[in-house]
């Protein structure tokens, strides 16, 4: 199972995340997780949200650069180690991970580690194997 | 020379050239022949504006003898332009040519005050370039000493300009700039350097510049202005005043025109800067309009000079820009991005000289969806790949910035791809 994620192209001046959010908020857009990867120059930012599809549209018709990757997404338990968990299978099996970031989803405290790795499949396969869940929407 | 044995002398050179054209390139003898004048036409200077121009596109057309008026084999010397759009302009020099050239650069370094007793660093670069050259002929006239050490190796130049106790330095505006940067971070104090002099050209700069450059390199520093289309460096430079550079008139003839009609415009009023050069054999040129706008005075210049003098550059006339003394054609940058197969040509090009004397010359590239990843090393890998491709192309390097989508100003027709900060007008 994996996850439509929507990254978007921002310049680094202001009002430009705002303007984002305008548009997904105007939208009816529910955003479950976000993120920003920032360089000195510009920064992507990194969305999942309950309709990717619709989004894409309203980004691309607001003049936006987005487009969607698929990442895995891997429920944990919002506990002291959880993430260690995870990191170990993938550091035993060689997995590079390019980023990471993480949601909580629901007051039961459960979380939502948002991975992307090199080869999905890959990554995808040794999460199931080792007994975790991956899950496609939250 | 009284202004009236002057322009006596500039008729007699002109008539001579109208007929060594006429007879000798077929080029101007068509063009002459279409504008229904003839060298009998010319009876006095003013007749010259029945002339035909010649532009920087007829020179380039005919690459590579086109507008040669000797035999090849009389050529001595064969300079091209520093312009990078392909074919460049073809400057050949006879033998009288070069001792001309060697005179009319003499004087420029004369007029920076340069004798035999200095030693000249010249800092322009040797080669196809003029000015490596054209300076080098300078020096020998004056009988200086001369550093051929070209550009670049700032180090080098820096503890050569120490050793050999160089007293005047010629190289573009920006460069000695960066000489005192430079020299500021290996300790060095251009006070127990013994520059005095610095005769800079081949890019446009500002009055804020010359007190920067004045004051980072104790020196007095000189603007001199030339073009390969005509000579090379030596068409004019500026005397001690410091206000408007002599042109060297008895060799190369100055008018001013409205560059929208091409009408001849009085001195003192602004306009497009076109020359005849009286005296060239290999490449003469009849009313070459260089593109450059400025204008024409005369007055009782403390020097002592009578030649007429012409104001600063103030700007071009075409959508050339010179960057770090590279000439670059927004075209040039269109043809990179559309070799790059991710990209399009969708560019802005933003000049500032405000945070330090250097431009800085930032590209902004719009990021298209065929290269935009989710991953920032992919977008810094494309961001780098186009870096590398304009140096490649440019031969200088632009600050590549990704940019979102339409981002950049679209204006209706031609879109405005430059948007320069500098000042380089001054008080004008």
């Amino acid at each position: 199972m994996k996850v439509k994620q929507i990254s978007v192209f921002l310049e680094n001046t202001t009002g430009r995340l705002a303007e984002v959010t305008r548009v997904l908020g105007t939208g009816n857009i529910n955003l479950r997780a976000i993120s920003i990867a920032d360089t000195a120059d510009f920064g992507i930012l990194r969305l999942i949200v309950d309709t990717p599809e619709k989004t894409m549209e309203l980004l691309k018709k607001a003049g936006f650069t987005a487009k969607i990757t698929e990442v895995i997404g891997v429920l944990v338990n919002d506990k002291p180690g959880g993430l260690m968990k995870i990191m170990d299978i993938f550091n035993k099996e060689g997995v590079n991970i390019e980023y990471l970031y993480s949601s909580l989803i629901n007051e039961e405290g459960d979380a939502v580690i948002i991975f992307r790795v090199e080869d999905i499949d890959h990554g995808l396969g040794i999460v199931e194997k080792a007994g975790l869940k991956a899950i496609s929407a939250f | 020379m009284s202004r009236e044995e002057m322009q006596a002398l500039q008729l007699k050179k002109l008539k001579d050239l109208v007929t060594y054209v006429y007879s000798n390139v077929e080029f101007y003898k068509k063009k002459f022949d279409a504008a229904g004048v003839k060298p009998s036409d010319i009876k006095t200077l003013k007749d010259i504006s029945k002339l035909p121009f010649t532009t920087k596109d007829e020179m380039r057309e005919t690459y590579p003898y086109g507008l040669l008026a000797c035999d090849p084999e009389a050529l001595k010397e064969i300079h091209t332009s520093s312009g990078t759009t392909g074919t460049p302009v073809v400057a050949g020099y006879t033998e009288n040519d070069r001792t001309l050239w060697k005179e009319v650069m003499g004087r420029c370094l004369a007029m920076a005050g340069g004798d035999e007793h200095d030693v000249v660093q010249n800092a322009y670069g040797y080669g196809m370039f003029t000015g490596g050259l054209g300076v080098h002929y300078g020096a020998e006239a004056i009988g200086a000493s001369v550093l051929p050490i070209s550009s670049g190796n700032t180090k080098r130049q820096l503890n050569f300009m120490k050793d050999f106790k160089s007293t005047i330095l010629t190289c573009t505006p920006s460069y000695s700039l960066f000489m005192a940067e430079v020299a500021k971070e290996m300790g060095m104090d251009f006070r127990e350097f013994n520059l005095r002099a610095g005769i800079f050209g081949a890019e446009p700069w500002s009055d804020n510049m010359r007190i920067e450059i004045e004051k980072k390199l104790n020196l007095k520093a000189y603007d001199i202005y030339g073009l390969t289309e005509i000579i090379g460096p030596g068409v004019s430079c500026e005397c001690e005043a410091q206000n408007g550079l002599h042109i060297n008139e008895d060799y190369f003839y100055p008018e001013i025109i409205n560059p929208e009609t091409g009408e001849v415009l009085p001195e003192g009023e602004k306009g497009e800067l076109v020359f005849t050069t009286l005296s060239r054999e290999g490449t003469p040129i009849i009313r070459y309009r260089t593109r450059d706008i400025t204008w024409l005075f005369r007055d009782n210049c403390s020097c002592g000079r009578s030649t007429v003098k012409m104001h600063r550059l103030l700007g071009r006339n075409d959508d050339m820009m010179i960057l770090r003394g590279v000439n670059v054609f927004p075209s040039q940058i269109e043809n990179v991005l559309m070799r790059i197969e991710e990209t399009e040509p969708h560019y802005q090009i933003v000049i500032d000289r405000s945070t330090s004397s250097l431009d800085h010359v930032e590209l902004h590239v719009e990021v298209e969806e065929s290269f935009f990843s989710d991953e920032t090393k992919n977008l810094e890998k494309i961001r780098d790949m186009i870096h590398e491709e304009m140096k490649q192309a440019l031969g200088i390097s632009l600050d590549i910035k990704l940019v979102e989508p339409k981002s950049i100003e679209r204006s209706m027709g031609k879109a405005k791809r430059v948007i320069d900060k500098r000042d380089i007008k001054g008080e004008a």
